[in-house]
């Protein structure tokens, strides 16, 4: 490439402020692209140094065939952020999926957030059973054997601890990376069977109205589920990402309850009773209820709210001087498709519509993104998501005012990631 | 019996294009009442599943020392783990200190969540006149019965908790 195709920023189509460049731009697979030198956001230090011509992975045969792939070894630093678990225990606590090093829409299965209250059973499928009971006509009890013959559905869907982002509600902004922060959320296909079919074989009364979820950990994790959900949308997943679920998903099975508030999706399911009332169990009254200023707290607030992350420029990022970026982030809502994404550049004083990357599906991660050059100079990154709903992605002065500071689970704000002239890029509240 | 209530569950979901048109091949084995009861261990709010026995505050304060003071604290005023013990007129201030007493609606989740997760390294060991003990001790320590009140599956439903009417239902289910 020669200097006369070298792009000014007086070429650029500008689309908000401070260096917001039109999603077309990349959309189109400009010809400017190629001489613009994309820069490419790095986590570690990159070697400069030219290959030499014949590189030695050139000069002999390489590794053989493998029964279980793993990972290069260069990408072995991509980890999830690990939190210390409830003292006195080794697995009540969390690990969040590293997003600002991953992309696209799913999660590699190893890196998808866990959260456990009394760490991961070691389940021998052959002796795990399910009984459905309770508000029915017959009370049953399922082999895994007999679970992995019933018809199956495939969905990718994300699942979100509601207690994610809350360390945004602190009030300084916590200097951590964006996986550090809002690494709750992940986004798999699921695969499995459709919760009504097997309700519908054990016949369920009329007046039955909830079930209750129990979990085969040593948590015994229990959560009340309206019946309405169980035959909407509700699938006793077997397989992740086409595998059997790992052991921190809930293998052999765990319930999935698409869009709801994570701890409701109870891991290594082993009973479904039908009741006519929730069960008021300690997760669904002790905790994941949020009490508001006047000291009413609500609770089965199941739904997670539309919500956006620009994961790219992010914490745990470098910048590499100025030049032509692209902004990338994961946008999702528990009530649907994503519609529309917003990205500011300026502190929020501006915004350009970020491009939606297909397939945009229902309570999935969608992938957005948009160009931006970048002058070298302070900046101030937001994204805003508005679902198909119209529902709007609320900035965090507006979620406090109509919550107060001292609310826990459901943090939807705004998210903000100031660039610094040094190639830093932080966590700060606009 | 697969009522009308439910049928129009059913209709609602296949109109919203779920799988519910798929039918299973009807591989469930009818469990049998002993299975039943020896896997349902949960409580209803109404006392739903609670056993016999009977437990009292005084007689569980000395389990509470042995079991579960070294993580929850000798008075329950959470050391390691959860406080369980007082933080009354908290819930809507700036740091609202949710336990037992200021916050929990129900008295039956106390039985239910300690005789299902606790002592939390063991749980699965504790006894139904223990699991009563406790229950009874940990609503006298925030005062809410007195030492000597006889907890078993009639009085623990009747418990009146304090913060009982602060909450607010969203599920919209009736
Ligand atoms: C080894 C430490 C340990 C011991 C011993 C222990 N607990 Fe716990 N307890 C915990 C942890 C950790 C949790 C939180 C579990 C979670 O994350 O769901 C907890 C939670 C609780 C809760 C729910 C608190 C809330 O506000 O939601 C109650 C009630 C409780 N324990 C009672 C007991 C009783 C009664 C005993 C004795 C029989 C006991 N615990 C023994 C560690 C312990």
């Amino acid at each position: 490439m020669t200097d006369d195709v070298n792009p000014s920023a007086a070429n650029l189509e500008f689309a908000a402020g401070n260096g917001l460049v039109h999603r077309r731009l990349f959309l189109q697979g400009s010809a400017l692209l190629g001489a613009t030198g994309l820069g490419l956001l790095t986590a570690r230090t990159a070697s400069t140094a030219p290959p030499p011509e014949v590189p030695e992975w050139m000069r002999a045969p390489g590794a053989p065939m493998s029964p279980y792939g793993g990972r290069s070894r260069f990408e072995e630093d991509v980890q999830r952020i690990v939190g210390p678990p409830a003292r006195g225990t080794t697995g009540a606590g969390s690990s969040r999926t590293p997003l600002e090093r991953i992309t696209g829409m799913i999660t590699p299965n190893g890196l998808h957030f866990e959260r456990h209250h009394s760490g991961i059973p070691d389940i021998d499928p052959n002796r795990h059973q399910l009984l459905i009971h309770g508000l029915v006509d017959r009370p049953l009890m399922f082999s895994m054997d007999a679970l992995h013959r019933y018809p199956m559905v495939s969905r990718i869907q994300f699942l979100e601890c509601s207690g994610n982002s809350r360390i945004n509600m602190n009030p300084e902004p916590a200097d951590r990376s964006c996986g550090g922060l809002h690494g709750l959320v992940s986004c798999s296909e699921w695969t499995g069977i459709p919760l009504g079919v097997l309700l519908e074989e054990a016949g369920v009364s009329s007046d039955a109205r909830w079930l209750l979820a129990e979990g085969s950990d040593a948590a015994a994790m229990t959560r009340s589920v309206p019946l309405a959900k169980a035959m909407d949308d509700a699938m006793l997943a077997l397989y992740q990402n086409g595998e059997a679920l790992r052991p921190g998903q809930g293998y052999p099975v765990r319930l999935f309850l698409p869009g709801w508030e994570g701890n409701i999706s109870v891991k290594w399911l082993r009973r479904l009773k039908l009741t006519r009332a929730p069960t008021m169990t300690k997760d669904e009254t002790s905790k994941y209820t949020d009490p508001r200023p006047d000291g009413v707290a609500e609770m089965f607030t199941f739904p997670m709210g539309v919500k956006s992350l620009i994961t790219s420029p992010a914490g745990g990022l470098t910048m590499q001087g100025p030049g032509l970026y692209e902004i990338s982030g994961i946008a999702w809502s528990g009530s649907g498709r994503i519609r529309r994404v917003e990205v500011s550049a300026d502190g929020g004083a501006s915004w350009a519509d970020a491009a939606l990357t297909e397939p945009v599906l229902s309570k999935a991660l969608t992938r957005f993104r948009v160009p931006w050059q970048w002058d070298g100079g302070p900046a101030v990154l937001l994204s805003r998501a508005i679902d198909e709903n119209g529902a709007v992605q609320p900035l965090r002065n507006e979620i406090i005012a109509a919550k107060g500071l001292h609310f826990y689970y459901h943090n939807n704000a705004v998210q903000s990631w100031q660039v610094a002239s040094n190639n830093e890029v932080k966590n700060v509240f606009v | 019996m697969c009522s009308y209530k439910l049928s129009t569950i059913l209709a609602t979901a296949l109109v919203a294009g779920t799988a519910l048109a798929q039918r299973g091949p009807d591989l469930g084995v009818v469990a049998t009442s002993e299975q039943i009861a020896e896997w349902d261990r949960s409580i209803g709010p109404d006392g739903t599943g609670l056993p016999e026995g009977s437990g009292t505050a005084a007689a569980g304060a000395a389990i509470f020392a042995a079991k579960c003071a070294a993580c929850h604290g000798v008075d329950g005023e959470g050391t390691i783990n959860d406080r369980l013990v007082g933080g009354q007129g908290t819930i809507g201030a700036e740091r609202p200190i949710k336990t037992i007493g200021s916050y929990w609606p129900y008295a039956t989740t106390i039985f239910d969540y300690v005789r299902r997760a606790m002592p939390y390294l063991t749980p699965h060991t504790l006894t139904d006149d223990e699991a009563y003990a406790l229950t009874a001790h940990l609503l006298h320590e925030n005062g809410i019965i007195g030492l000597d009140d006889v907890i078993d599956a009639e009085s623990l439903a009747n418990v009146a908790m304090p913060n009982r009417d602060n909450f607010v239902r969203r599920d919209g289910v009736d």
